[in-house]
């Protein structure tokens, strides 16, 4: 089985600790993908034609949050589906990962509060061009939900200079809304090519107005179409 | 072989640990302009030399113990057992 124009599949990596998988899983089902769970000691990948690693405690978040799922045997391939184009979401300890395994720049830092934050949050879009956020317009507003105790994005003021000249700020926190201390109110990054977004804020919560918010749909929507994209293309390529 | 390995916040880098901690000890009369949290990791490493683990120490720090963006350290090898 590979995925479709129509279905395109989706890998949702589990990690000894994640929680969010379910969610996700479920939350890209109802926009149209087969979602997938791989469990992160398998050291390939499915047929699939996006990735998400969820949110969670991974590895109980010992020594930094991420910093040992990084070395997970799925982390190397998920690296080389990156490499190769292909559209990857880390969803709060996913965004943790992504950041320790260097496929995006940055960290993430305790809370400015050194409090657990559970709250809905408005984001600013900057930048609607990238696979996650294709189903919105720059300067949108998206209110998702956050829940984390590590959250503070942190860059050396060289790398964040970097961030805004090549435009990898995505979703910034609005005025008053930051949670947790992040630098410049970054509340999602995307890696220079801009196949790679992590986020902080949990888009699989906020799937359905009955939770409050369905603009989290938008960014996996935004996801499943990139994923629907790659699918036709590879299909394409065999006919071809 | 005994290592240490002293992780700190780097310079510059906000550490809202330090700060409670810095507040905590003003709560209890002590004039403290600053505090920094880090970590200890203690380790017995497998290795000949004092050199030989230092240097394998290094490299856990560069992959693992350490996030070279926001932290330091400092590397102390004991190598009493093996004199």
């Amino acid at each position: 089985m590979t995925g479709t124009a129509d279905q395109p599949r989706i890998a949702v990596v589990v990690f000894p600790g994640s929680n969010d998988h379910e969610d996700a899983a479920l939350a890209l089902a109802g926009l149209g993908a087969d979602a997938v769970l791989v469990w992160h000691a398998s050291s390939t990948l499915p047929d699939v034609q996006a990735v998400v690693l969820p949110g969670g405690f991974s590895y109980g978040d010992y020594l930094r949050c991420g910093a040992i799922a990084r070395f997970s045997p799925v982390m190397a391939a998920v690296g080389e589906f990156a490499e190769r184009g292909g559209p990857v979401l880390g969803i709060c300890n996913g965004f943790q990962i992504l950041c320790e395994a260097g496929l995006l720049p940055g960290a993430l830092q305790a809370n400015e509060s050194l409090r657990f934050v559970a709250c809905d949050v408005t984001l600013r879009v900057e930048r609607a061009e990238v696979p996650f956020t294709s189903r919105c317009e720059t300067g949108d507003r998206l209110v998702i939900p956050v829940k984390h105790g590590e959250g503070r994005y942190v860059a050396p003021p060289e790398l964040l200079a970097q961030l805004e000249e090549q435009r990898q700020v995505v979703l910034r926190y609005v005025a008053g809304e930051n949670p947790n201390g992040a630098q410049d109110d970054i509340a999602g990054v995307v890696n220079a090519n801009g196949n790679v977004m992590g986020l902080m804020p949990h888009p699989e919560h906020a799937v359905d107005t009955l939770l409050g918010s369905a603009d989290g749909a938008r960014i996996l929507g935004s996801l499943v179409d990139a994923a629907r994209d790659r699918a036709g293309v590879a299909r394409q390529g065999v006919a071809a | 072989m005994r290592a240490t390995v002293l992780v700190r916040p780097k310079d510059g880098i906000l550490d809202p640990q330090g700060e409670a901690v810095r507040g905590g000890l003003g709560h209890l009369g002590f004039s403290v302009r600053e505090a920094r949290v880090g970590r200890v990791i203690d380790l017995d490493v497998d290795a000949q030399t004092a050199a030989d683990a230092r240097a394998a120490v290094e490299r856990m720090c560069e992959r693992l113990l350490a996030n070279p963006l926001i932290e330091s350290y400092e590397i102390q090898i004991d190598d009493r057992e093996a004199a």
